[in-house]
């Protein structure tokens, strides 16, 4: 680089508003624009700034901000004021989120919509606060309990983060159903201009909640279900409901898939990371795309197995020893060569380590296609 | 075109407030940017830091593996960035702290005693600000003049009481390192974006 005293005063000037936000606050002020109704949440790292934000914007609004006692207070209180035809928002980051699984498992069973909002670190256990994509499983799987999947929606940049703040009031209330919104470190860290462009979802008529019975039969929302017979009548229901988000609600995107021969699985911070080393890749030659899964379940298998067709090896790239790469197989059958490159403890791959991984793929699917 | 810069030292030096100054400057002028601090947990003493990604497109990576820019205002963040900028890349050193130089020909070391050029306009506090200035004047991210309303913006909404204080160390870190005063850099900036209105609006339109 050589010294250069100013740049030319012709370079261009904002057009456009935008505010340089912090992910955790942009997800906070997002979903106070999408009608949060209450919040409730207990300080963890790396998410402390969106409860932060929540606890002085909340009151300002005239909604409810409770700091909890602990996780399991936090996510109760959700479970309670969601069943009341509230627009709830919960937040923690991956400890708290093991701590709130009975939780999750009873609001899936019990069809209450609310958003959980997950800002992943290190892991196992207490981990590091360092950012990670270890939890994975653990949201895609259903978090708690028995028989259930819930949406889970992985933003990539923070602008993306706040649209799918609303996507996902949206969702949850459409299907009375729990959605996890799965950021990560750097995501609730980072800080990107973004435009301020909100969106609140229409309220659906909430025929089920428990607004006082005056009036009217009193309404019942439970998971509780002694009779074998009427909770595998549940269970087929909510299959049914699983069935037609899978439908509905696949979110994916694709960048320079066009001409790509191989391609990167990634989301969230390592889907960025992705798009630095097919750059990259793409300057010695290769022909590299990004398949991003936005909504991780329901993952987009029949897109990337119809992208399987084009493309002759996948590489899965995580910010962990390898949960979506499970997706990937099954969404694949076999039918192409998958690589993986993962970093855990809070570490972030570089793009030379994915690059260099790609070489390696590269290789053995046959060597380049020039 | 990515480029970025990472500012590095110990808690309370001003590294966070210095990498948003710079963020929201290269965000007034219509560009992607991320800026990312480091969270961990620091010891005492040793290095606290934030990465600002400036470029054209959207930010990919958010980690950077070799900074365009290193800014060290300690000894251990020199140790522990100086020699990772890349070939052809600027350090900006705080030579009132720091005795040790980067031992490589390829990289362009500007060390300065920014503590207390800082110290000379109003406090010790504000030698990211003089760092700031520093690399407005040498590496062109972006312009002097959007990082000094950046700094206006940003300062003047939280503490308009200590604005002058502000500028003044900006003004100093742009003079030490070769460039002129802020005042004359804001003043031909405007001069030649005037030249440029009026060569795109037709005379008598509200631009």
């Amino acid at each position: 680089m050589t010294a250069v005293a100013e740049r030319p005063a012709d370079a261009p000037f904002a057009r456009r508003t935008r505010v340089l936000r912090k992910g955790n606050e942009a997800i906070a002020e997002a979903a106070i624009r999408a009608g949060c109704d209450a919040y409730f949440g207990y300080p963890i790292t790396p998410q402390a700034e969106l409860l932060e934000w929540m606890a002085r914007r909340m009151p300002q609004e005239g909604r409810a901000f409770v700091q909890a006692e602990s996780e399991l207070g936090a996510i109760n209180m959700g479970l309670g004021a969601a069943a009341c035809g509230k627009r709830v928002l919960v937040s923690s980051s991956s400890p708290g989120m093991s701590l709130m699984a009975e939780a999750m498992s009873y609001m899936a069973g019990s069809e209450v919509p609310i958003v959980v909002v997950n800002v992943m670190r290190g892991g196992p256990g207490l981990g590091s606060i360092g950012p990670g994509q270890g939890d994975y499983w653990q949201a895609t799987r259903g978090h708690g309990h028995g028989d259930y999947r819930l949406p889970v929606l992985a933003p990539s940049s923070i602008g993306e983060a706040m649209d799918l703040v609303a996507a996902s009031f949206e969702i949850a209330e459409r299907y009375r159903t729990p959605v996890i919104l799965l950021a990560d470190g750097i995501l609730g860290q980072a800080m990107e201009p973004v435009e301020e462009t909100y969106r609140t979802p229409p309220r659906l008529a909430a025929d089920w909640a428990l607004t006082g019975a005056d009036g009217r039969p009193p309404r019942v929302v439970k998971s509780l279900h002694l009779k074998p017979e009427a909770l595998e009548q549940h269970n087929r229901h909510l299959r049914a409901k699983e069935a037609a988000i899978r439908d509905a609600e696949v979110r994916w995107a694709g960048e320079r898939l066009d001409d790509a021969d191989l391609a990167i699985v990634a989301y969230g911070t390592a889907a960025r990371v992705a798009r630095t080393a097919i750059a990259r890749a793409r300057e010695s030659g290769m022909r590299v795309g990004l398949f991003r899964p936005i909504t991780l379940w329901p993952f987009p298998d029949a897109e990337l197995r119809h992208l399987a067709t084009q493309v002759r090896g996948f590489l899965v790239l995580e910010m962990s020893a390898g949960q979506m790469l499970d997706d990937v197989r099954l969404a694949l059958e076999g039918a192409r060569p998958i690589a993986f490159h993962g970093r855990t403890g809070g570490m972030v791959p570089m793009p030379g380590e994915v690059v260099a991984a790609l070489h390696r793929l590269e290789n053995r699917t046959g060597g380049p296609a020039r | 075109m990515e480029r970025s810069v990472i500012f590095s030292g110990f808690g309370g030096q001003g590294l966070l407030f210095a990498g948003q100054v710079l963020a929201q400057a290269a965000m007034a002028e219509d560009r992607e940017v991320l800026w990312i601090p480091s969270y961990g947990p620091e010891m005492r003493g040793g290095t606290a830091y934030c990465t600002v990604i400036v470029s054209e497109e959207p930010v990919g990576s958010p980690i950077v593996e070799r900074p365009d820019v290193a800014v060290v205002l300690n000894p251990p963040s020199h140790a522990k960035f100086a020699h990772t900028v890349v070939p052809n890349g600027v350090v900006v050193t705080n030579a009132s702290l720091v005795d040790s130089r980067v031992e490589r020909e390829d990289v362009s070391e500007i060390a300065l005693p920014l503590s207390e050029l800082a110290s000379a306009a109003g406090d010790p506090r504000l030698v990211s600000v003089v760092a700031l200035g520093v690399v407005a004047a040498r590496t062109g991210i972006v312009l002097a003049g959007s990082v000094h309303r950046a700094l206006v913006d940003i300062v003047g909404r939280k503490r308009p009481q200590v604005l002058d204080m502000d500028v003044a160390a900006f003004d100093a870190g742009i003079r030490a390192a070769g460039g002129r005063p802020i005042a004359e850099i804001l003043r031909d900036e405007a001069r030649a974006l005037d030249a440029t209105l009026r060569e795109t609006v037709p005379v008598g339109r509200e631009p």
